[in-house]
């Protein structure tokens, strides 16, 4: 970015300390607006009608009766989305949203309606006849990729292969990672043990379903407010899907209750966008949990393959693993990923990953906190246990024998700068937890994860304000507390109290790009944009104060929020502070503020370690979370309140996905369990407190050290989980979820054998 | 047929007009504006919608509209007195119980509920009495350690 980001050793004084967040007060009295929370005069009700089957062309689709419903206004399918209007990398973006000529997954969109009611817009979708042909289909990640098996997009020729396959598959692409030699590795193994760990298909859960209004105007503007992690994306998308300028799209962010990656990607709202323009009016458009379950986006079901060789005294020799990910009927570099992370936290030798993109008739896979990282994870850090076991070195040690440091080379390419797994193992190994003694029924287990982090495009505004107190503006989403840091961190580098800033979110017009909040990139990436705009304002203020002095203002230095004369004129000028600067701008040269826009590079990666004690009832196969503990890498945590809340709801995350959650098919392709009710997150009485410890490794590439934090923590827990609960019933859990059912079924195996 | 509904929502005499088949949930958000009220799940499991109706804790979501004639709702924006926060949206906002913060309004209402009723909580109590209320963000230890705050400081006060 051709700025000087470089950490500096520093004293903080508002970075770091706890204050309470500015968007608190309307989040406990009921004021808050969410994406449901908004109206506009006039406004119509959107529905949307969706497929029963799991695969099928659609032949026909007669709207007629429907459109004579009295009270309706708009009904539109695909065909109302002209195909010269749409930009042809966004195509499979608008397949998901509304289906062309094949309805991919029970779920999949083929209408919708907007009339004057819910009421009348239910009673509308009925009307809609839509003539399906049922084709077969395939749910299943390992089934899809066999010979046999109903082939999803005829158009599917595997990416990364070499040539390209003359023959059409449900395998999309094909990714590779790792170095050394493998085979040689094998060679050299005293130990190698092969195993296959599944990972059932987890949604991100988020309690908010999608909701948005879009306002379409005849003279070809629009708006739109919307629940979403990234309104700048979402306009871009939805504008290239409609055929306007993204200019003429405005959008605004609502408060958004929970993405978890879920809200990166769009669903309902080009829809919606499309029936205001059909009606000529603005439509509102909501998803039920019906729909969000079947309809939006949970992450890949996997199937993974691991193999590892070890000598006697524990040297692990090579290691390999073929991943393969569902990626609903479109593809999603989600397989890629998992091949990328897999054995990130580890010094290896001889190391390879296959990642493989596997197409399935279930809803397209989104982004879910620290996306593919945990199910790759899951197979390898339960295999570590196994290997640790077989070498008889405790499972911390293990890892720590071969752990990935400053100057290793990583699985997946780079060579790694300062990183904390080898701290947050050390950190672990001495925790009280580890050391605690478990009670009679109780088992304990561990395991690492790894996440990227991301950085990327940012701009804020920096306006210092008549009153002297200043405001950032920024355009990347606030999902759980951005807001409190970016002030502590204006705060921080103007030196005025945090309680003298105010942090806001920018609609899509009143600031340039800004990417969204995905890849833990929100508070890293807009502290370094807000940053460089409080040094821009601050150096307007010392040229303002130079003017009012009359000196030069190389003669001034900008300290604890005031101008104070150095050089020469040290001594006899009292110091100007904000507010005497603020309040004579209109004589030195108007308002006073600082802009910065910049590629936020060098997000430091993050790594974590968990540790987890378990009781499994051995009769009903139930298993109780008795103790967890979450050791993270934050680099420095701005608001260490909102890091802590962040390690405990990835952890809570990860314990549902390891014991609970699970999208269920049928045979008919249907998914079984689209509630709450049936799809189990944890509830209260499920967890116990959820201890923390933040580790503070500075990431080089920031000023104040700060890492992505917000991903990792979902990383380790369902190996942790999987660990702990595989030494209490003595048996290797190789499938998550370990659901009640299947830790009997364990059991059963392990008995008859 | 639309239906007039009279009842007391946080004290205040309100009449509002919906349809026979509405929800509580709809009439509160839409006909009252009472949109500190959430849907989560439209069918009872997340507890967002959750309200005091005649001092019984329920899912508006599974309520009529028109079953609220005559009787006395109690919701979130309710909770406060003028400008002085409940104890509970204290500590909420002193213990960072609250990410997103969808579902604070569903777990202020349901913790309140509890602490009505028994005043010094146990952990699992609390734990038990909001198993009814989904939390994404927080893994809810953070919720949990607010309501005992409040708990404490309601029996100091």
């Amino acid at each position: 970015m051709g700025k000087d980001t470089a950490f500096k050793e520093r004293e903080f004084s508002a970075v770091g300390t706890r204050p309470l967040r500015p968007d608190g007060i309307d989040k406990v009295t009921g004021r808050a607006r969410y994406g449901a929370d908004f109206n506009m005069p006039g406004q119509l009700h959107g529905c949307i009608l969706r497929s029963p089957h799991a695969h099928a062309s659609i032949k026909n689709i007669d709207t007629s009766k429907a459109e004579k419903l009295k009270g309706v206004k708009a009904v539109v399918t695909r065909k109302d989305f002209k195909a010269k209007d749409v930009d042809p990398s966004l195509l499979t973006v608008l397949d998901n949203c509304m289906a062309g000529k094949t309805a991919f997954y029970d779920g999949h969109a083929v209408a919708a309606v907007a009339a004057i009611d819910a009421r009348t817009a239910k009673k509308a979708l009925q009307l809609i006849k839509v003539e399906y042909k049922v084709l077969k289909h395939v749910t299943d990640v390992d089934e899809a990729v066999k010979p046999k098996a109903p082939l999803i997009n005829k158009k599917c020729f595997t990416k990364g292969v070499d040539p390209v396959p003359a023959k059409a598959s449900n395998i999309a692409a094909v990714s590779e990672f790792g170095h050394g030699d493998v085979e040689q590795g094998f060679s050299e193994a005293d130990i190698i043990i092969e195993r296959n760990y599944k990972t059932g298909q987890a949604h991100q859960g988020y309690i908010e379903p999608h909701a948005c209004v879009a306002s379409y105007s005849p003279d070809g503007s629009a708006d739109m407010w919307v629940c979403t992690q990234g309104h700048f994306d979402f306009r871009a998308q939805c504008a290239g899907i409609l055929g306007m300028d993204a200019s003429k799209l405005r959008v605004t962010s609502s408060e958004i209750g929970g993405g978890f990656g879920g809200k990166t990607h769009l669903w309902i709202e080009p829809v919606t966008l499309a029936l205001s323009r059909k009606a000529n009016r603005p439509v509102k458009l909501v998803m039920t949990r019906d729909e969000v379950f079947r309809a939006s986006g949970p992450a890949s079901a996997t199937s993974i393959d691991i193999k590892m060789g070890v000598t006697k005294d524990g040297t692990i020799t090579a290691a390999h693993a073929e991943l393969r990910y569902a990626s609903g009927a479109y593809e999603g570099g989600w397989a890629k990923l998992g091949a990328m992370t897999a054995f990130a936290c580890y010094d290896l030798k001889n190391v390879k990953t296959i990642g493989y993109e596997v197409l399935v008739n279930r809803p397209k896979t989104a982004a879910y906190r620290a996306p593919s990282a945990p199910m790759a994870a899951f197979a390898v850090e339960s295999m570590m246990d196994e290997l640790a076991e077989q070498v008889g070195i405790k499972p911390i040690d293990f890892r720590l024998k071969h752990v990935a440091k400053e100057g290793t080379r990583s699985s997946y390419g780079p060579v790694y700068g300062p990183i904390g797994i080898g701290p947050t193992l050390e950190a672990a190994k001495n925790h009280p937890h580890m050391k605690a003694k478990l009670k009679a029924n109780q088992s304990r287990g561990m395991a690492c994860g790894f996440w990227f982090n991301f950085g990327g495009q940012s701009c804020s505004d920096l306006n210092i304000e008549p009153d002297g107190s200043a405001t950032i503006t920024v355009g990347t989403i606030d999902v759980g507390g951005a807001r409190a840091s970016l002030a502590l961190v204006v705060a921080e580098e103007l030196g005025i109290p945090y309680q003298q800033v105010k942090a806001v979110i920018a609609d899509t017009g009143s600031l340039g790009h800004n990417d969204m909040t995905h890849g833990s990139r929100g508070t890293f990436a807009s502290s370094l944009s807000a940053i460089d705009s409080c040094r821009q304002a601050i150096q307007e203020l010392c040229k303002r104060a130079a003017i009012l002095w009359d000196i030069d203002p190389e003669d001034i230095a900008w300290e604890k929020g005031e101008a104070h004369a150095i050089g020469k004129s040290k001594g006899n000028l009292p110091p100007l502070s904000l507010v005497n600067l603020a309040q004579s701008a209109e004589k030195t040269g108007g308002p006073i503020s600082g802009h910065s826009q910049i590629v936020a590079d060098g997000a430091g990666v993050s790594f974590a370690t968990h540790i987890c004690d378990v009781e499994v009832d051995q009769e009903t196969g139930q298993t109780k979370i008795a103790r967890y503990t979450v050791i993270q890498d934050a680099g420095k945590a701005v608001h260490p309140t909102y890091v802590e809340g962040q390690f405990q709801g990835g952890a809570a995350q990860g314990i549902g996905w390891a014991l609970n959650e699970e999208y269920i098919y049928g045979e008919d392709g249907r998914l079984q369990n689209p509630g709450f009710l049936d799809y189990r997150i944890p509830v209260c009485s499920d967890l116990p407190m959820i201890d923390t410890q933040i580790l503070e490794i500075p990431n080089p590439n920031h000023p104040y050290g700060v890492r992505g934090v917000g991903e990792t923590s979902i990383v380790p827990p369902l190996a942790a989980v999987g660990n702990a609960v595989s030494a209490a019933i003595g048996v290797r859990m190789t499938q998550v979820p370990m659901s009640p059912p299947r830790i009997l079924a364990a059991l059963d195996a392990a008995e008859s054998q | 047929m639309s239906v007039m509904v009279r009842s007391k929502i946080n004290g205040d005499d309100i009449e509002f007009v919906c349809q026979p088949d509405e929800t509580l949930l709809d009439a509160l958000r839409d006909r009252a504006g009472l949109t500190g009220v959430k849907e989560g799940c439209g069918t009872g499991d997340c507890g967002a919608c959750s309200i005091m109706l005649d001092g019984a804790l329920v899912c508006s979501c599974l309520v009529l509209g028109a079953e609220a004639e005559g009787r006395s709702i109690e919701t979130v924006e309710g909770m406060a007195n003028g400008d002085q926060l409940h104890p509970l949206q204290q500590q909420f906002l002193q213990h960072a119980a609250l990410q997103c913060g969808i579902c604070t309004p569903g777990f202020l209402i349901a913790a309140k509920a509890l602490l009505d009723k028994n005043p010094d909580p146990s952990e699992e109590q609390v734990r038990y009495a909001l198993a009814g209320n989904l939390c994404r963000c927080t893994g809810y230890d953070k919720i949990v350690r607010a309501v005992l705050a409040a708990a404490k400081q309601m029996r100091k006060a």
